[in-house]
């Protein structure tokens, strides 16, 4: 068999490199951008796809100036399954466990927005103990998601202890995700119009214990980390990007408020009934590494304070909408009727989702999370595009480390917290 | 804001104000002034969608639409709906929390083409090399339109419906 090499990306040298090497012009511009005389002999070098600091399968095409980085290509795709594509030939329900295997670090805030966009089309009224379920979940997810962010940025800088302090806390909440969803990862447990199990009252009490001991925990974080003077001088003036900027390349969540910008869905475009809770948007100021760092760390505990009013608020009544075109029976009534058996059957398998266009977003761990969905009647989105939020931030990561130093590359890719699951899809 | 005075705001460049049929009403926007009406939705004061969100590619396949026969008439002829190719651009903006939603018809059946507004939003460059990847919409002024999440020697584009899955790939059964 005649065997192919096959070019992926850029060979040899970057285009920018090459542009250097070819053009007088092009060196002295840059020359006078990071103020001072390139040397003659720069670098390509190649980090990724497989490099412990990634957090998945991303590749960077860096070219360096002795250490200082010139230029910064992020290659992504590894990782693409087709999700999308995937969506046109899945009828609705059987996508749910899909959307775990986005942002697969909070699982369930994806099922929320893909149900979310569905339930717009089809009007359904989510009723609101399903709606406070959710939320205490997706909180939880968000907990998780920033526990990680905090134990890896910090192991690839150099601090390792941290990381099995969050990944401590990280424990608990897979077991509390265990308890109410019946799985550690990837739970799908959101369902179309409801969620799929109710909440025992023993499993709030555990979770509300987590909540009011969680703060502590964050604060013994902040104790290694944020007086360290190493962490400081690592992540200070680093990676800085303004607000306007942090508009202008579509950056979202935390990125855009370590800039300093008061945008958070929850607040401005509350879905979940979020409104009905007391929490604070923290922002950064100069939106540099280690504001994205604080907002993180003000945001869990933000996060365990609405955890704390869910479970107390908690409403009694349904988990399921009320429309049966749309929504399952509950699944101890599947078990014993056959009738509600035979409706079950005919939602998994008939549910067609009126004719129309949809957008809907949540305020996921990363940014904003947002589904679009065209439904043509049929039991099968048309077309289903997701904007995610890993995707758009990452493009920013070029502008945040030109001209830095190549260790600076590992603390951007840690504070801009992407995952590449759902950056390639 | 109401989608009428933010019509008005765009002027004629816009084509149509679609309320019906759709959960989220949105502006068909006239396909060679894109770049126009973009800067405009960002600068002008009284709009400020200054975040583009993002940028999606639809491939509507020309569809048979059946027109219900009314009572003792024989069935009207079915009618052919024509265009493919749609690209919506969400937008929002961080000073209101408003959100837009604006959609181009593109022309050209099979070669599909748009300007590009990674001028306006530097973040729109990689929803359209996404939107070349997936769908081969063209998108001029780019300044770097390659494949982004297929590798670069994939053939054809995964999303559209008239899409064949390959056998094989560089000699690895696909099947």
């Amino acid at each position: 068999m005649e065997t192919k090499v096959i070019e992926i990306g850029t060979q040899g040298i970057s285009p920018i490199h090459r542009r250097i090497q070819e053009n007088r012009e092009e060196r002295e511009r840059l020359s006078r951008e990071f103020g001072h005389e390139l040397h003659e002999d720069l670098l390509t070098l190649n980090m990724g796809p497989q490099h412990p600091s990634t957090h998945g399968v991303l590749r960077i095409v860096l070219t360096l100036d002795g250490e200082i980085i010139v230029d910064a290509e992020p290659v992504v795709g590894y990782l693409h399954r087709g999700k999308e594509k995937m969506a046109e030939s899945l009828r609705y329900f059987q996508y749910i466990p899909h959307t775990d295997r986005l942002d697969y670090l909070a699982p369930q805030i994806n099922n929320v927005a893909f149900c979310r966009a569905v339930e717009k089309a089809c009007g359904l009224e989510i009723p609101p103990r399903a709606q406070a379920i959710r939320v205490i979940v997706m909180e939880m997810m968000r907990i998780m998601s920033h526990l990680i962010y905090i134990g890896t940025t910090a192991l690839d800088i150099g601090a390792a202890s941290i990381f099995f302090h969050s990944f401590r806390e990280r424990e608990d909440l897979y077991d509390l995700a265990d308890i109410i969803t019946g799985q550690r990862m990837n739970n799908a447990f959101i369902r179309i119009g409801g969620v799929g199990n109710d909440i025992s009252t023993e499993t709030l009490k555990r979770v509300r214990e987590f909540a009011a001991a969680f703060p502590g925990k964050v604060d013994e974080y902040e104790k290694l980390l944020t007086g360290n003077r190493i962490w400081w001088e690592r992540n200070r003036d680093i990676g800085i990007i303004e607000a306007e900027e942090a508009i202008k390349f579509s950056l979202t969540g935390p990125n855009l408020r370590g800039s300093g910008v008061e945008h958070d869905l929850r607040r401005v475009d509350p879905y979940c009934g979020y409104e009905n809770y007391d929490f604070e948007v923290p922002v950064g100021s100069v939106g540099d590494c280690f504001d994205r760092y604080l907002v993180r760390i003000e945001e869990m505990r933000q996060s365990a304070r609405i955890i704390l009013q869910a479970v107390d608020k908690l409403p009694p009544g349904e988990i399921y909408a009320e429309d049966r075109r749309f929504v399952l029976p509950p699944k101890e009534k599947a078990f014993t009727s056959m009738e509600e058996l035979i409706h079950q059957f005919e939602v998994v398998a008939e549910m067609k989702v009126p004719r129309g266009e949809v957008y809907a977003a949540v305020e996921a761990a990363k940014g904003e999370l947002g589904f679009y969905l065209v439904a043509d009647d049929g039991p099968r989105p048309h077309r289903l595009h997701i904007r995610s939020p890993s995707f758009i931030n990452l493009q920013a990561l070029p502008k945040l480390s030109r001209g830095r130093y190549i260790s600076d590359m590992v603390a951007i890719i840690g504070s801009l917290d992407f995952v590449m699951g759902e950056c390639d899809r | 804001m109401e989608l009428e005075t933010i019509a008005e705001r765009l002027g004629d460049a816009v084509l149509e104000i679609v309320t019906e049929g759709t959960k989220d009403p949105f502006l068909v926007v006239e396909a060679s002034r894109i770049r126009e009406v973009m800067a405009l939705c960002r600068d002008d004061s009284s709009l400020a969608f200054d975040l583009l969100v993002s940028i999606t590619g639809a491939d509507y396949p020309p569809r048979e639409v059946k027109k219900k026969a009314k009572k003792g008439e024989p069935a009207p002829e079915s009618e052919v709906v024509p265009g493919r190719f749609e690209l919506v651009y969400h937008l929002l903006s961080t000073k209101t929390g408003g959100r837009l939603v604006l959609k181009v018809r593109l022309p050209h059946e099979d070669a599909p083409s748009c300007d590009s507004i990674s001028e306006v939003h530097p973040a729109a460059e990689w929803h359209e090399r996404e939107a070349f990847d997936l769908l081969g919409i063209r998108f001029f002024g780019h300044p770097d339109l390659r494949r982004i999440l297929c590798c670069e020697d994939w053939v054809g584009h995964p999303l559209r419906k008239d899409y064949v899955f390959p056998k094989e790939f560089h000699g690895i059964s696909a099947e």
